[in-house]
């Protein structure tokens, strides 16, 4: 494989990054998305090219890719390095596959927006970071990935930035994901302490090497910071609130950034080390707990909420968990796995909801949906797929990546694996609930829409008929970037009501579907009379040693464990045939039957505003009154002011002499010629005036 | 034999004499006046360092003083009358045209 070629893989979208964002301005649309598209075809041919080339026999387990010296200081060294293994390929192939196709769906869903080159640079941007974040054989080059994509993620949710409201969602994950970044770089500083390096092969050599019977201790403080850190960038408790916000972001953002790569990094982290934590039992346990219990908050959530994105949205958190609680028993291949499935369903998932919004020409909310089946049958059909794939449905995709989960974590046995285990049923029963709720709203049922109003197309997706007048406050900071801000509204208006969507859109929609259906194929387990491809696929990453032995699991639990979790699927979905199909009113009921409770999940536990009562507040006071007026009033305005005050004053009096009159200039002139007389004779030379007075 | 300090505290009292006349005076004729007052009191100065050092450059200088106050005054003048037919006065307080 020519070193070259891999290299372009990330420089590519970089340079496109660099060409739609300099010169997009200037450029006609069509050659902006030519740009974009081929930043990303590009890498993705040449991973697909590397993909063969790795699975041909013989082939080397891992690739590396030395760049430049980078950090070079006495013994510690870090490079400008890549490094391939399968798990690398794994998420190569989903970054640049998925990416691809969101950004032929974006060509039409951002079709006629304001900022389009703007749209497409980020995008691009995106993608160079979240490639440097799985190609690093590095911390810290990772870390750079890591943070690369936090400011595509900050820029491109915040895209609508004329929207208070996404302005501040953007804020708001920047700043949440700062807190994981701190926790990634104290990790890494106990790395450099520790191992005295910041290569990945390294780093793990060294901790394979050590005593087997040293397990926790720094390590687990490693692993705790390292999660920390995934745990901001993968919405995890107590981190997730970023991400239901992010979703003021267009939809084809939330689909490539919150849903299928991005947020799934901080998995890919946690995988990536997983012989730090396979040496220590307690920070498993603990990325086991946080998982199953976001799975299982978020998924409560998602339950209620009216806008299609944002159940999606908490939908990603709860399956971000899943994946959390695979890697936290141990069985990264089954995070991983779901990691995959999840990139196919749940960017399929939130490409057709902003299908269906750009059908009702702006419209997120499920109350106002409905019927709408007949009316847009691509979108209905892919989305089907979709839901299907989600609620684990056999044989959609993540029935086998959400299963293989639930086996391991039966399988790690105890009190822990079982009560985990009982979560994540329980939490597949409401995944599927919440999906079927969401089917059932949006494409059955009576049209809940105005058809009328929707004929004379105002509205704009993604962005309600806000106020637009504020928005200048934000340009200063796009200065750069900054669009013209007369016409800049968001989705144009369609002239027509409710329409499929184009092509360029449903193609994409096509392929996810095709890929949430057979995607999970690859991972068909033993039992199933499969072979387990990925995992073996996988194998040489997470377990060299074990990997030729293979393990042979028992087949009945396998079975059983795997109707249990149809039956809670099936549960869920019945429940919401029944509450939203068959008896519409009977969820009114419900919900007005039991009140605190659905008070609670509607205002999401409130943890939005303990936090904002517990952190922000105390943060904002001590922002006012320490810094803002202490510190910013008295010794910063204080010095200012002292300054200018003085600067005046003097001004004043030398401005006094220059009264215009020239008979006082002839008087200052006098008196200065005199003082000049004076100082020679009294204190140049004491001995003239000596002579003088004698 | 007159002590030199004599003459150069002659000098001194007229140049001071004319400094407060240029200074307080508002008749332009009279301002005119104190300058050509103190610059004899300065001609007066290098007459009497020249004496004193036996050197004859301090009485050149006091020529050329001379001439360019000849000079001086031809000019000056001739600006006063024009400025007399100007604005009928000859008050500088009054003709401040620039200042404001």
């Amino acid at each position: 494989m020519n070193d070259t070629l891999l290299w372009l893989i990330p420089t590519l979208p970089f340079a496109g990054f660099l060409i739609n964002g300099t010169l997009g301005r200037k450029f006609p649309r069509a050659l902006v998305s030519t740009v974009a598209l081929l930043a990303t075809l590009l890498p993705a041919l040449i991973v697909l090219k590397l993909w063969i080339f790795m699975r041909s026999a013989g082939a080397p387990g891992e690739l590396s890719l030395i760049g430049a010296p980078w950090i070079s200081i006495s013994h510690f060294q870090v490079n400008f390095a890549f490094a391939i293994d399968h798990l690398t390929l794994v998420m190569l192939g989903i970054v640049t596959g998925v990416g691809f196709l969101i950004h032929v769906y974006s060509v039409g869903y951002m079709a006629e927006e304001e900022g389009y080159w703007r749209f497409f640079g980020y995008l691009n941007l995106f993608m160079f970071f979240m490639l440097v974040l799985v190609l690093a054989s590095s911390f810290l080059l990772m870390f750079v990935g890591w943070e690369g994509v936090g400011l595509a993620s900050y820029l491109l949710i915040g895209f609508y930035f004329k929207r208070d409201s996404a302005a501040n969602a953007g804020k708001k994950a920047f700043i949440v994901n700062r807190i994981g970044d701190f926790g990634f770089l104290l990790a890494m500083f106990l790395i450099i302490a520790h191992f005295g390096s910041l290569d990945f092969a390294n780093v793990f050599g060294q901790a394979n090497a050590l005593p087997s019977g040293l397990t926790g201790g720094f390590l687990t403080a490693i692993c705790l910071l390292l999660f920390v850190g995934a745990a901001g960038k993968s919405a995890q408790i107590p981190l997730y609130i970023w991400l239901p916000d992010a979703m003021e972001g267009p939809t084809p953002v939330s689909a490539l950034i919150h849903a299928a790569t991005m947020v799934t990094a901080g998995v890919y982290m946690v995988a990536r080390c997983h012989p730090l934590f396979d040496r220590s039992p307690f920070a498993l346990d603990v990325v086991a707990i946080i998982g199953c219990a976001t799975a299982f908050f978020a998924a409560t959530i998602g339950m209620v909420q009216h806008d299609i994105k944002r159940v999606l949205a908490y939908s990603t958190v709860s399956q971000l968990g899943y994946m959390f609680l695979g890697c936290g028993v141990a069985a990264y291949e089954a995070g991983i796995f779901h990691l995959m499935t999840h990139a196919f369903f749940k960017a399929l998932l939130f490409l057709a909801a902003g299908s269906v919004i750009h059908a009702l020409s702006g419209e997120q909310d499920m109350r106002n949906m409905g019927g709408l089946r007949k009316r847009i049958p691509i979108t209905f059909y892919t989305m089907t797929a979709g839901v299907f794939a989600i609620a684990g449905v056999p044989p959609f995709a993540a029935f086998f990546s959400k299963d293989e989960i639930l086996y391991q974590t039966f399988l790690r046995g105890g009190a822990l694996g079982y009560t985990l285990w009982v979560f994540g049923l329980v939490t597949a029963g409401i995944t599927s609930f919440y999906m079927f709720r969401l089917w059932y709203k949006t494409f059955f049922g009576p049209p809940r829409f105005d058809e009328a109003a929707l004929a004379h197309g105002h509205g704009a997706h993604g962005d309600h008929e806000e106020d637009l007048a504020p928005v200048y406050a934000h340009r200063d900071s796009h200065a750069v970037m900054v669009e013209e801000p007369e016409h800049d509204k968001g989705q144009a208006a369609h002239p027509h009501g409710v329409h499929e969507s184009p092509a360029t859109m449903w193609i994409p929609l096509a392929i996810l579907g095709v890929l949430s259906f057979i995607g999970g194929w690859v991972g068909v387990p033993l039992a199933f009379g499969g072979h387990n491809e990925f995992e073996h696929f996988l194998g040489p990453v997470f377990n060299p040693v074990e990997h030729a032995a293979g393990h042979i699991a028992a087949r009945g639990p396998e079975y059983i464990l795997a109707l249990v979790s149809v039956l809670a699927a099936a549960i869920g979905w019945y429940a919401a045939h029944v509450l939203y199909y068959r008896k519409p009113g009977t969820a009114a009921a419900l919900a007005e039957r039991f009140k605190p409770l659905y008070n609670l999940l509607d205002h999401k536990y409130w943890v939005d505003e303990i936090y904002g009562r517990l952190i922000v507040s105390p943060l904002l006071m001590v922002s006012r009154i320490v810094l803002g007026g202490l510190v910013d009033g008295l010794i910063v305005q204080g010095t200012g002011a002292t300054l200018a005050g003085s600067t005046r004053g003097l001004g004043w009096l030398a401005r006094r002499m220059q009264s215009g009159n020239i008979r006082s200039y002839a008087g200052w002139l006098a008196l200065g010629a005199a003082i000049v007389i004076a100082i020679v004779l009294f204190a140049v030379h004491p001995a003239s005036a000596n002579t003088l007075t004698r | 034999m007159v002590p030199i300090s004599y003459y150069l505290i002659l000098a001194a009292i007229l140049f001071s004499i004319g400094v407060c006349a240029f200074l307080i005076k508002r008749n332009v004729i009279t301002i005119f006046m104190s300058i050509e007052l103190m610059l004899n009191a300065v001609n007066l100065t290098f007459v009497a360092f020249a004496h004193m050092w036996n050197r004859i450059e301090g009485q050149i200088f006091v020529f050329f003083v001379m001439v360019v106050a000849a000079a001086e005054a031809a000019v000056g003048l001739a600006i006063i009358i024009a400025l007399f037919r100007a604005r009928q006065t000859l008050n500088v307080d009054q003709v401040n045209l620039m200042k404001d």
